[in-house]
């Protein structure tokens, strides 16, 4: 414990306490309850059953209402504290409910029928975690199939966008040719034009091209980000001309140059462009959602939209789902983040 | 652990580089006669051809049929069953008594769009960079355990938007966690999102929350390429902390600031998916942005009206285009400034 | 290099997947509840007596039923059959079966009451038919009425005294607010022709707003200024956006929901033993005491490769004993005469919703005219979207109701004008 205060406490030189450091800790803190309790709320919630969303004031875990079950009856009842007039709490079983009176029993007597008050009378609840939300659509739907397609159609945006947009940079960075300076402004003109912009064009071109209802009119529109091929150039331009004029000394040809020498140097920017890549591509929706109609091709985001309907929504489904689909990207963001600030630090933003 | 990690990760790279490698050297041979047919130039040409084909098809082809469909009429989708109207559509949005009200106009919900979104530009962009600036500073000094501190504020940028609106419409609704921690403290609870002040504060600060993570660490970058020797100095000269902060560490952060500057400026200006899970441009009219705007004459309602929705987004795209040639002139300054080409 | 081999590919699987094998039939599917179980059921157990056809359920959000197969149809592409919702609009792209069934004479007999919902104005044709009918209407929350000592008004209680008597309830048990109504221009399109209003005018075409009409907006917003209507499900969205009120009935935050019969179900799961609930049908106004029809279709697509197959999927689909059967598992209201007709076992032990769902079968008889013929309709969602955009609008204080009169009949006149644009 002492231990851990003092890895708490522990601050620069060991000089004492100033208003920064309060203030730092006071940031961190409530940085930390403010950015991750919203999403400890949504785990939790994805466990509660669908009466417990909907109940108010939310319960914190989730709750279901205790049962038993009572000689003479076929189901197991539901479980009351009842206060009676005297303040005496007992637990009781209803039977039925008439109206505002509750007809229960002492599971201990089952014979005797006691009438209580409705108001007097609280649910005796336990934690208990809905695994059905979960357990349910895994059966009902194709989930596996779901994540195949995810994981392809990311892996491959992934894998293109690297590399095409690394090819652009190359040629955009380290080539002196006419029109260079155009190519540049309608790329970083274009770049961020909001999907819906194009929406209905875009469905245009993907028709007529016959790629609706095909994984690839998913990724290829996706592929040529401009902020990809902006952010490269910017790093690759830090790189030295005279290793590239050394190479050609040597008779490397060009594609040698861009394989052997220019993809490792950007690693890092190509490390940060690959997050960026996966986590978009796996968050897609509104794409997707247009494209894809057919169940085997559906992605998880796609997949997981089924339960919403005309007037209804099922939220204790589309949690649980939501959940399972954060993981791969918590994943890869665990995996790849020592390389975010060296690369966000060496994009040429600074 | 964290070793074994990364060593585990090196190697399951390794494994799957070996057939890439080789397939990269199978592109040689060939790629060396294209360069010695069309010299280096042609290799650029070459390196350009596949993203720019990508793009030109799927970015900037449908960016000029969309303008096509501005100048037509009817509710057909595809662009040969439509009637050319010329700029009856820019007309129409242009249709106002005074541009300063919009209940005058033709089409009072964009104007309504147009101003929500100007405001909403200016404090969300000023919220954001100072609420970036301080975690960028609290997170350069000498922390335990910095890489946790900041994927702590960096994870909000990997949810979707659409899970980000979500998660606090069930935070801020009249049901919601928010009010019941008011109960508890004994208040009276607040329809949040009923009432127009709060739901677009909270518009903003839940567009904060989910993207403040990548701007932070943008200026983090930018505070750990000064040099520490400047700020040894200064306090040998016996400078207080507020003047270096003034004197050093803004105008060495400058051009991230800038950079973070536009960045959400544009951004700003296209907020939709978050806000329209959050709210639905609620209460009334008052989180109406110019992106559901477009999407809901466009694509949402029952009878569309694509023309309308194209000749609003060209606009849009006219004013995005003015701020990101402004971000192209404030990197290139960098550049300049920078020594570099 | 990678790039002409991702077009290849791309080729490669864009051919695989337009060539439809023979004997293949797509049905889209949106569901609200449990219904998309229910018929992958019904689906597999089709595709074992019909080994030569092959039924693929493409079970989707509702909102690609809406929004991507209108784009789809336009371009003459699609599913084969299809369960949707905007069935007047889009009447144009439904395949005719009458050729393709065994029995034309038992659809019509059947099903014929509604085909004018789902074809042209005119037609002929046999479309479809209804999966299920709905309609709207309220529903108090019992114990809370007993609570508060207010006894529950009668069959011919108006709107004012629904209020009132829930008014006295939400004083009485301290709740947020006495009704709450789903947001949506529909939902209160039975009303509005309980107080007289009439949408179609002579020529088909959408008259303005009339008195009916403006009596009810007037009430809706005085109630929400008064407190006595939940305010936060109108106010808290701008434009057509749905949001439906359910959950402040079943936390018991409300004693009168108004909203429809596809709701039994999902409050008899939410619900529980918590407290009793009836359905009440609809309120009356001075004219009628009207709720609207509606429901959702399965029709054939005009763009099928397969129509003789898609016949026979459908004569499936409308067997008496599978609607039968549909009906029991999803707690439907059926469209079918015979299921009408005969006995109906629904498959629940909430005796709460055995007696809604009668209810609801009971207030079928008092739709008006007027009501029954916007399902019909083709300018019906133009009406409805207009009334809902506008009149949260003046509930959350942006603009009085007289220019909200104004406004909704020229965003109904402008809709109007630009879909009248024909080359």
């Amino acid at each position: 414990m002492s231990t851990v205060w003092q890895f708490l406490t522990a601050r620069r030189g060991g000089k004492s306490w100033d208003w920064t450091d309060v203030f730092t800790w006071f940031w961190l803190i409530g940085g930390v309850i403010l950015m991750f309790g919203p999403a400890v709320w949504l785990v939790n919630s994805s466990f509660k059953t669908p009466a417990a969303l909907a109940e108010f004031p939310p319960s914190i875990l989730p709750y279901v209402t205790a049962q038993i079950a009572v000689p003479g009856h076929d189901k197991p009842l539901d479980l009351y504290e009842v206060t009676d007039e005297a303040g005496k709490v007992r637990v009781l079983a209803e039977i039925r409910r008439i109206g505002i009176v509750s007809q229960m029993i002492d599971p201990a007597k089952p014979e005797e029928i006691i009438k209580v008050p409705i108001e007097q009378r609280k649910a005796k609840r336990s934690v208990s975690f809905s695994f059905d939300n979960y357990v349910k659509p895994f059966l009902a739907f194709d989930f596996f199939l779901y994540l195949r397609n995810s994981v392809f159609v990311t892996v491959m945006a992934t894998i293109i966008t690297l590399l095409t947009n690394s090819m652009a940079a190359f040629a955009l960075s380290k080539y002196n040719f006419t029109g260079r300076s155009f190519v540049m402004l309608i790329i970083v003109a274009t770049l961020m034009v909001p999907l819906s912009v194009i929406l209905v064009p875009l469905y245009s071109v993907i028709s007529a091209m016959g790629l609706f209802n095909s994984l690839w009119g998913v990724i290829l529109p996706t592929v040529a980000t401009p902020t990809g091929v902006f952010m490269l150039r910017q790093y690759m331009l830090t790189i030295p001309d005279e290793l590239l004029d050394a190479a050609r000394m040597d008779k490397a040809s060009e594609w040698q140059i861009y394989w052997r020498i220019i993809l490792p140097l950007t690693a890092p920017a190509l490390a940060v462009l690959a997050i960026f890549s996966v986590v978009w591509r796996w968050n897609d929706f509104l794409w997707p959602l247009i494209v894809l109609s057919r169940k085997e091709l559906y992605t998880l985001q796609v997949g997981l939209n089924v339960y919403a309907g005309e007037l209804n929504v099922e939220w204790h489904y589309i949690l649980a789902m939501t959940v399972v689909t954060m993981i791969p990207v918590v994943i890869v963001f665990i995996f790849l983040q020592k390389f975010i600030t060296a690369g966000i630090a060496g994009t040429g933003l600074k | 652990m964290a070793n074994a990690l990364t060593m585990l990760s090196e190697r399951a790279g390794a494994i799957i580089m070996a057939p890439v490698r080789l397939l990269a050297m199978a592109f040689d041979p060939p790629l060396r006669l294209w360069q010695k047919w069309t010299g280096q130039n042609g290799m650029a040409a070459f390196f350009l051809a596949p993203n720019l084909a990508v793009f030109g098809i799927f970015v900037l082809f449908p960016l000029v049929i969309n303008f096509a469909y501005s100048m037509t009429g009817g509710a057909a989708l595809f662009l040969e069953d439509r009637v050319y109207v010329g700029a009856d559509q820019y007309e129409r949005l242009f249709t106002c008594q005074s541009y300063l009200d919009p209940k005058g106009c033709a089409e009072d919900l964009f104007w309504t769009a147009v101003w929500n979104t100007g405001l909403f530009v200016v404090l969300q962009v000023a919220l954001m960079t100072v609420v970036a600036l301080i975690t960028a500073l609290v997170l350069n000094r000498d922390l335990r355990a910095r890489s946790f501190w900041r994927a702590v504020f960096f994870f909000p940028v990997l949810l979707s938007p659409v899970v980000v609106g979500l998660i606090w419409r069930w935070i801020l609704q009249r049901q919601g966690l928010l009010n019941y921690g008011m109960l508890e403290m004994g208040f009276e609870p607040v329809t949040w999102l009923a009432e127009r002040n709060w739901a677009f504060t909270a518009a903003i600060l839940v567009s904060v929350w989910a993207h403040v993570g990548f701007y932070a660490l943008i200026l983090l970058a930018g505070l750990q390429a000064i040099p520490r020797d400047l700020y040894e100095a200064a306090e040998m000269d016996g400078t207080r902390p507020a003047r270096m902060f003034w004197r050093i560490t803004l105008p060495l952060l400058a051009p991230n600031l800038l950079v973070v500057l536009v960045l959400t400026l544009i951004r700003a200006v296209q907020i939709f998916d978050e806000v329209y899970v959050l709210t639905g441009g609620g209460p009334g009219t008052s989180t109406l942005f110019i992106t559901q705007y477009i999407y809901e004459v466009g694509f949402a309602s029952l009878l569309r009206n694509p023309g309308l929705a194209s000749a609003a987004s060209i606009l849009m795209g006219g004013v995005l285009v003015v701020l990101t040639l402004i971000q192209l002139g404030i990197a290139r300054r960098n550049e300049l400034r920078s020594g570099k080409r | 290099m990678v790039k002409v081999k991702s077009l290849l590919g791309a080729f490669a699987l864009s051919l695989a997947a337009s060539t439809a094998f023979a004997g293949d039939v797509r049905m889209m599917w949106y569901s609200d509840g449990v219904e998309g179980e229910v018929m992958a059921d019904l689906v597999a157990r089709f595709n074992k007596e019909n080994p030569g056809i092959n039924v693929i359920l493409d079970n989707v959000a509702y909102k690609v039923v809406q929004e991507q197969l209108p784009v789809e149809l336009e371009a003459g592409t699609g599913p084969d059959i299809a369960r949707v919702t905007n069935i007047k609009a889009l009447a144009n792209h439904w395949l005719d079966l009458t050729p393709h069934v065994a029995d034309p004479a038992y659809w019509q007999a059947n099903f014929g009451d509604q085909f004018d919902w789902m074809r042209p104005d005119g037609s002929t044709a046999i479309p479809g038919f209804m999966t299920q009918i709905t309609l709207t209407g309220g529903y108090a929350n019992k114990t809370l009425f007993e609570q508060a000592g207010v006894p529950l008004p009668g069959e011919t209680a108006t709107w004012d005294e629904w209020v009132e008597a829930a008014g006295k309830v939400q004083d009485s048990q301290k709740l947020n607010a006495a009704i709450a109504i789903d947001r949506s221009g529909h939902r209160i399109s039975g009303p509005n022709v309980s107080f007289g209003s009439n949408y179609i005018a002579a020529d088909r075409m959408p008259g303005p707003l009339d008195d009916g009409a403006k009596a009810f907006a007037e009430k809706l917003v005085k109630w929400t200024a008064d407190g006595r209507m939940n305010k936060e499900i109108w106010v808290s969205a701008a434009g057509t956006t749905y949001r439906p009120a359910i959950d402040d009935f079943v936390n018991g935050q409300i004693a009168y929901y108004y909203s429809g019969s596809w709701q039994i179900s999902a409050l008899s799961t939410k619900i529980g033993k918590n407290f009793d609930w009836v359905a009440t049908g609809s309120p009356c106004g001075p004219t009628a005491c009207s709720g609207l029809p509606g429901g959702a279709a399965l029709v054939g697509i005009k763009y099928t490769k397969n129509a003789a197959e898609v016949g026979k999927v459908m004569d499936f689909f409308a067997r008496e004993d599978i609607v039968r059967e549909f009906t029991e598992r999803t707690l439907f209201l059926p469209a079918h005469k015979g299921v009408i007709g005969g006995k109906i076992d629904f498959k629940t032990d909430d005796a709460n919703v055995k007696a809604a769902l009668e209810s609801y079968v009971k207030a079928t008889t008092k739709v008006h005219a007027n009501a029954g013929a916007l399902p019909a309709w083709k300018w019906g969602s133009v009406y409805y979207g207009a009334l809902v955009t506008r009149i949260s609008q003046v509930m959350a204080g942006e603009m009085p109701l007289a220019d909200a009169y104004v406004k909704i009949d020229e965003d109904i006149k402008a809709k109007v004008e630009e879909a009248s644009k024909k080359q």
